[in-house]
């Protein structure tokens, strides 16, 4: 097992009593084996590796792990690269590092619990999360949400794909060694957490929605906070591409790395930003809209290259596309209510619980039995929003219950890491990171 | 962009090419869409027709995903399991949603890897999570879960919690496994 230990790239001795193929994922993946039954017609787990990239270089490769503990994965996430010197000849994940069994959750809780839970999928954009799955639940019940609460739900989501955005950017520079640019990111994000503060009660884990609504209205100076915001927004943005774009070191690493072309991104289920990226104009909020965001006048921008750096490029002119929205949609933010009037969706006040009969069966009901939150047998929906990371959707089937008969959730993140290691074959493992950084794998609603 | 279809103009257009194979679903409720419900057999012609097929060129598979019916109280549901395929055209942004019933005994269904490279992990995840095997995948291996799991979790008779769920992994209990739990009884499934 000595020769195992040589450098990498150099020819050892004995090689023929130690082929390549023991010395590389095969070896690792060994546990896998055992169970016949899960292997099918497929004894071998040699997925993305071809016998051709063996040969290369004549040398030995050597198995190498990125992750799960990895600053470049900004999570748990697991990439097991095969590499000879610097070049990686073949690519493996491995995930699941953070499921928690939001699916079969969803199966033991209210519908109304269950939006916490879709908090943890997506971290970044927690508000997205929350929207989408109310959306989902409304459709299933077919309930009507107030002007009011549609349009606040269109302007902190779009502040929340903002902050995923600029987040992601700032982590890919980071990751190809422009530092400051993650400082710069985040403090940014943290004036959006100040909004999602003042306005939810929390930072990170909003909760904000509920059926038919969002729990409560925003402050009375929110207008002005967010037109304080946008302003800022548009700055920071105009910062952040003065000191990347036309950034020689920057658009070297970024270019030419991680190319997906238009048909392979439709073939593999890619969406948003990456999906864009490639050339396809494919945006839910435009083809499918959802919470008026038909009333919005914004453009889907696409780029051509379909690389790295053209990521980068699509999440920042996106930045720009949300602040447009945002501009519009606090210009007509109308009066009204934020939760349905419907007392068998929506929780009474307290006040009210408290004082009158009728308010407290309300209450009562709806947390023990459901109450107007009980979608008819039988029904199943699929909706899908546009998350900061592309379509995210939910698939429903109820069955008359307080909750729900199944719930699956299509996370955009893991379409886009199962394209990973067709990605990162044949070049070198600092492009690696170069190239998952700016898919923004996000391990939460990966794994859920 | 072309014009979109809606289900029932596809279902439509499927029933005029596979005739007696196809049922046609309709949920209950207000502006429900229709589901397309096939036999595994003609699957991969259906799903293959969806995808060449002019004015329908559904070139973007959504998800996979399973539903177990095995406590759902309805007579016209056969099987245990169903299969279910969300599609979508990224040509004439129209939307469609596939099933098939998949039985307990012999769990297994065409995959649709051939088509659409999505399908490789969604295909991956359905399995791992309900124990249908997708025949064709070249990569059936457990996705979230260990892979010396032997249970599928997302089926209606696996517990959430306490016994039965603990007994999944016996390799983690000092006393070893625990006797009586679903996991005894046909493999924590």
């Amino acid at each position: 097992m000595s020769e195992k230990r040589k450098a990498p790239g150099m020819p050892a001795e004995g090689a023929e009593q130690n082929p390549p193929e023991t010395l590389g994922l095969e070896l690792l993946r060994k546990g896998l084996a055992a169970d016949p039954e899960y292997r099918g017609e497929h004894p071998e787990p040699r997925f993305f590796i071809t016998d051709e990239a063996e040969d290369d270089f004549g040398g030995k490769t050597m198995t190498l792990n990125l992750g799960p503990q990895h600053p470049a994965t900004h999570g748990t996430l697991r990439v097991v690269l095969k590499v000879r010197g610097e070049k990686i000849v073949a690519a493996d994940t491995e995930i699941g590092f953070l499921h928690t069994g939001f699916e079969k959750l969803s199966e033991h809780m209210s519908y109304q619990q269950w939006v916490t839970v879709t908090d943890r999928m997506n971290y970044m954009s927690a508000m997205n999360n929350n929207v989408g799955y109310a959306i989902a639940c409304e459709e299933l019940l077919g309930v009507e949400v107030p002007r009011r609460a549609q349009v606040i739900r269109v302007i902190l989501s779009e502040f929340s794909r903002l902050a995923d955005h600029i987040v992601c950017n700032g982590l890919a520079g980071m990751d190809v060694g422009a530092f400051s640019l993650m400082f710069w990111a985040f403090e940014r994000r943290e004036k959006v957490y100040d909004l999602m503060e003042a306005v939810t009660g929390t930072r990170l884990t909003t909760s904000y929605t509920r059926i038919g609504g969002v729990f409560r209205d925003v402050p009375a100076d929110f207008d002005s906070m967010v037109k304080n915001l946008v302003t800022e927004f548009r700055r920071f943005l105009e910062e952040m591409r003065s000191m990347t774009i036309g950034n020689r070191i920057f658009e070297d690493r970024m270019r030419g790395v991680g190319i997906i072309s238009s048909a392979d991104a439709v073939n593999w289920g890619v969406t948003g930003p990456i999906l864009r990226a490639s050339g396809i104009a494919y945006d839910v909020r435009k083809a499918a809209p959802y919470s008026g965001y038909e009333r919005y006048d914004f453009e889907v921008p696409t780029q051509e290259g379909g690389d790295s750096y053209s990521r980068f490029v699509q999440r920042l002119e996106e930045c720009e596309q949300s602040l447009d929205i945002i501009s519009q949609a606090i210009e007509d933010l109308p009066e009204g209510p934020v939760l349905s009037e419907d007392k068998k969706i929506s929780l009474p006040e307290k006040d009210e619980v408290h004082q009158n009969i009728e308010s407290l069966i309300h209450h009562f009901k709806q947390i023990m039995f459901g109450h107007g939150i009980l979608p008819e047998r039988g029904r199943e929906v699929y909706s899908s929003t546009e998350s900061p990371n592309g379509e995210l959707g939910f698939y429903m089937v109820s069955d008359g219950e307080m909750n729900s008969y199944k719930t699956r959730v299509r996370p955009p993140s893991i379409f886009h890491f199962a394209v990973l290691p067709k990605l990162i074959e044949g070049l070198m493992i600092s492009d690696a990171v170069a190239v998952l950084a700016t898919l923004n794998v996000i391990a939460g609603e990966l794994d859920r | 962009m072309g014009t979109p279809l809606t289900p029932e103009q596809i279902t439509e257009r499927l029933s005029k090419q596979f005739g007696d194979e196809l049922s046609v679903h309709l949920p209950p409720g207000e502006s429900a869409a229709q589901v397309a419900i096939v036999s595994r057999e003609s699957l991969e012609n259906t799903l293959s027709f969806l995808q060449s097929e002019a004015g329908l060129e559904f070139d973007f598979l959504v998800d996979v995903t399973a539903v177990d019916y095995l406590h759902f109280d309805d007579p016209s549901i056969q099987e245990r399991f169903a299969a279910v395929y969300q599609l979508y055209s990224t040509i004439h942004n129209h939307r469609f949603t596939l099933k098939t019933p998949v039985p307990e005994d012999d769990a297994w269904v065409p995959s649709a890897v051939e088509l659409w490279g999505s399908a490789l992990w969604a295909e991956r995840e359905t399995h791992d999570m309900y124990g249908i095997r997708f025949k064709g995948n070249p990569d059936m291996r457990r996705l979230l879960m260990p892979e010396d799991f032997p249970g599928f979790p997302l089926r209606k008779d696996y517990p959430l919690r306490g016994r039965g769920e603990r007994d999944a992994f016996p390799q983690y209990l000092d006393s070893g496994p625990i006797s009586g739990g679903a996991a005894e009884e046909g493999g924590g499934g």
